[in-house]
């Protein structure tokens, strides 16, 4: 009966998932309190669904939910949800697990936390199959060989026996891709599979993952926060906020005309461009340096860079370029051990100890993760009071007016003075931490992948405020990211930058354009475009090359 | 050559010189015990002379450095432990390590038997602790456990003396064993003190167990090991156990040292002739070879035993055992 009834639902078209009213509660604050807020959601056999939102949009949530699944401290409060005609949210935990990872497969967003650290690739691949009786231990890892291939791994046939510690991010997100494949379940979850990984390797894994779920016509949802991807994926887009569906039409229709103004933010980021401008006044000059560190390994190598001043030069490149090392060498962390850097035509002495408080002022840094870089049991007043007190020995009065002033600078009043970073959202901790580098009235900012962990609507904002605070103040950023829309939003000039050595500098519309440095021209054609056929044309063009 | 070997060879350079240490500290404090044995053993109306003429017959009116050097260098030569002062009678000698052999035999038994049955039975109730956690079962194990790492040895060992040897006949209250005593016979005389010893120890390692396998329970590769259907016992012995050995390791390691060491209550309770009365029994008699020997062997057993802790974190380790 089972099989006849699955049979007969294989044919494409016929829904696979359907998900009426579901609300999702999470639990918080000793609370219980909705993530996903009543949202239908239907999937067809061999269809591919895209889910796109922000952090807190409940994508990812309603996606595991699809499979009958609630993270520890969440529960699938009411609605159903059914899956090829069982209902899951009545389904037994034996029923569930039966059909997890045989005909529903989940592909996690950092493989490298995913794939367990103490087991063979090979182990953990056919595992599925192998528990849930699908195939015996000699045919699985021969199928999985064959999956490895098709995937495009390298040495298919071996690469298997390595641990996941011994293989590349992309390599490992393709493994996983070919583990969720073993049993060829019905549906595929794939939770932001690329976010963790470079643009180059994002094209090759989503080249990898688009191809075999058609090979299959594997059903799949694919969460992500970043609707260029989604488009080479999906079929369909549901956009959600709030856990609310806002918007959900054919992936080419929601391109070329969104409704909803809320969609059309989520490229808030791909819409900003700065008109460059030159300066032959040079702040910061590195010259030739090479740096290594303690095991003798080489990370920078001949590196030279003009930052020019009251202007904006943005170092790209990937995670392993070297570009926050270069950050670590300026600010003298890491001493260079070839090399020298001039600051205001001076030579900085290279390591940090030896530099007097005066030149500490004048260079100062943003970190990625302002979670992590502001202390979370000081309050704001006193993050920002430090610098005020220790390079310009502000106290009493004058310093709680200068706290207020940076407070306006950033655009939060000075109520907000008195929090503590936990009180406050990702981009205020974020805007806290600019705020701190400019109390001590630097010369040279040094921003390191600031934006990377922010909601495009929030990088939109904070983009901007940095760009006023130049204005108003004239100070130099060296601004560190891996993301070109941010590069295309800021820089004046840029720095290419890939295995520890510069590829490229000049004004952002010499580097943007052709003719391309080969390296140049990779990292640029790879960044996913708001065009459903941008990968399959990158991928025709690119096999043309070859 | 394989970094693991080079790790193990460093660890075990480090334990040769802490054991090196451990023996200057263990001669240097012995020497500042009031009393030796000549005063112990002569008694209080002994004259001065007398006293000077024992200690010129015992050596030990040499000075300490050179004593050491000739005690060390005994022992790394000619594994020669010196001789027990409460045997030298003429030239009739006791060696340390005649009198200690059968000892640490004793001990090394009984430490071996509370270890068979504490280890697997720590892991299986630790394990299924985090199974089941918060469970009445999870509960019922931490407190019982608890109570018995809480509660004193001797008490322990009274109360399964008077279950278990007296309202019960079936076990022997008193362990008295020698050398000719057959091996099961051995084994049945010293179940008492055996099962008091896992008692005290089972608590340690099986929450130790039960803690690192759950704190590893929050992570990805757990997850995704549910969702790619394993029932709750596969997630846990095939994807956390793996991870959670190391700090497994080091605490078993720490209790199979203290079944070594730290068995002196039990052994006086069962009458057990172990290596810690022998100790206790030299301390009070001041007959330092004897104590020197025996610290010295408590010392190398701690070192090796956080040893094979060490690597068995190095072995679980993938990272370490298969580099990039």
């Amino acid at each position: 009966m089972a099989d006849n009834s699955r049979e007969s639902s294989r044919v494409k078209g016929a829904a696979l998932v359907e998900m009426r009213n579901v609300v999702i509660d999470g639990y918080s604050g000793e609370t219980w309190h909705p993530i996903v807020k009543g949202i239908d959601l239907t999937l067809k056999r061999g269809e591919v669904l895209g889910l796109i939102g922000e952090s807190g949009a409940g994508k990812s949530t309603l996606g595991l939910a699809s499979m009958g699944y609630a993270r520890p401290g969440c529960r699938i409060t009411s609605g159903s949800i059914t899956f090829d005609g069982i209902d899951l949210t009545k389904a037994s935990k034996a029923e569930k697990r039966a059909l997890w990872g045989s005909r529903i497969a989940y592909v996690a967003q950092s493989a490298a936390a995913a794939f367990n650290p103490a087991h063979r690739l090979m182990d953990q691949t056919v595992e599925t199959a192998v528990t849930h009786a699908v195939m015996e231990r000699g045919k699985a890892e021969a199928d999985a060989k064959d999956l490895f291939g098709r995937l495009q791994l390298p040495n298919p046939g071996s690469i298997g026996h390595r641990f996941p510690h011994q293989v590349s991010g992309g390599q490992l997100q393709r493994a996983m891709t070919a583990m969720a494949m073993s049993c060829r379940p019905d549906l595929i979850i794939f939770d932001e599979p690329t976010t963790a990984l470079d643009v180059t390797t994002q094209v090759e894994v989503l080249a990898a993952m688009r191809n075999i779920v058609e090979q299959f016509n594997t059903a799949a949802i694919y969460i992500t926060h970043d609707l260029a991807v989604v488009a080479q994926m999906a079929h369909r887009i549901m956009v959600l906020r709030h856990g609310k569906l806002v918007e959900e039409s054919e992936t080419r229709q929601m391109l070329k005309s969104p409704k909803e103004e809320y969609t059309k933010s989520l490229w808030a980021v791909r819409a900003l461009a700065k008109d460059e401008s030159a300066n032959d006044d040079v702040a910061l000059e590195v010259r030739h340096v090479d740096a290594a560190y303690g095991n003798g390994f080489k990370v920078l190598d001949d590196v030279s860079i003009r930052v020019p001043r009251g202007r904006t030069v943005a170092v790209v490149g990937e995670s392993g370029s070297g570009k926050s090392t270069t950050a670590r060498v300026i600010t003298g962390l890491l001493p260079p051990t070839k090399g020298e850097i001039l600051f205001n035509g001076k030579a900085l002495p290279p390591r940090l100890q030896d530099r007097d408080r005066d030149t500490l002022r004048r260079i100062q840094m943003i970190y990625q993760s302002a979670d992590t870089a502001l202390n979370p049991r000081q309050k704001v007043r006193d993050i920002i009071g430090r610098p005020l007190e220790f390079y310009l020995g502000l106290t009493g009065e004058k310093k709680d007016k200068r706290i207020e002033e940076l407070l306006n600078a950033i655009e939060l009043n000075g109520s907000y003075a008195d929090r503590l970073p936990s009180e406050l959202s990702g981009g205020q901790k974020q805007r806290v931490s600019i705020a701190r580098a400019l109390a001590a009235e630097p010369e040279l900012i040094i921003c390191d992948e600031v934006t990377s962990a922010l909601d495009q609507i929030v990088q939109e904002e904070i983009l901007h405020l940095l760009m006023r605070l130049q204005k108003d103040t004239n100070v130099t950023y060296l601004f560190i990211t891996h993301d070109i829309a941010t590069v295309r939003a800021i820089a004046d000039e840029i720095v290419v930058m890939n295995k520890g050595k510069v590829v490229q500098q000049g004004l952002k519309s010499k580097v943007l354009n052709p003719p391309f440095p080969a390296y140049t021209e990779l990292l640029l054609s790879s960044v996913p475009q708001m065009d459903p056929d941008w990968l399959t044309g990158l991928l025709a063009k690119r096999k043309a090359a070859t | 050559m394989h970094p693991v070997l080079r790790t193990v060879l460093q660890r075990l350079g480090l334990g040769v010189l802490t054991l090196l240490v451990v023996a200057v500290v263990i001669f240097s404090t012995l020497s500042f015990l009031p009393g030796g044995y000549a005063q112990n053993i002569l008694g209080q109306g002994a004259t001065p002379e007398t006293v000077a003429n024992f200690n010129h017959e015992l050596g030990l009116d040499r000075p300490a450095p050179v004593r050491f050097a000739e005690w060390l260098g005994n022992i790394v030569l000619h594994a020669d432990f010196g001789n027990s002062y409460a045997g030298l009678k003429g030239d009739i000698k006791r060696p340390v390590s005649s009198l200690i052999g059968p000892r640490f035999y004793n001990t090394f038994f009984l430490a071996a038997m509370a270890a068979v049955i504490a280890v697997p039975l720590a892991l299986i109730l630790g394990l299924l602790a985090a199974l089941y956690r918060n469970s009445w079962f999870d509960r019922a194990v931490n407190a019982i456990t608890l109570t018995t790492i809480a509660s004193p040895e001797f008490f322990v060992a009274y109360v399964l003396m008077y279950f278990l040897a007296i309202k019960n006949r079936w076990f022997y209250s008193l362990s008295t064993v020698d050398v000719n005593t057959p091996f099961w016979e051995h084994v049945s005389k010293a179940a008492l003190p055996a099962l008091t010893m896992t008692l005290v120890i089972v608590a340690h390692m099986m929450r130790m167990t039960r803690a690192s396998v759950i704190s590893l329970l929050s992570s990805p590769y757990i997850e995704m090991a549910q969702l790619k259907g394993l029932s709750p016992g596969q997630v846990i012995l095939r994807h956390a156990l793996p991870n959670a050995w190391a700090p497994i390791a080091t605490v078993i390691a720490f209790n199979l040292a203290y079944l070594v060491v730290g068995v002196v209550v039990v052994e006086v309770v069962f009458a057990y002739p172990g290596i810690g009365q022998l100790m206790v029994d030299s301390v009070s008699s001041r007959d330092m070879p004897v104590v020197q020997a025996c610290a010295l062997i408590f010392a190398a057993t701690y070192i090796l035993l956080n040893l094979i802790a060490d690597i068995v974190a190095i072995v679980t380790n993938p990272r370490l055992l298969h580099p990039k």
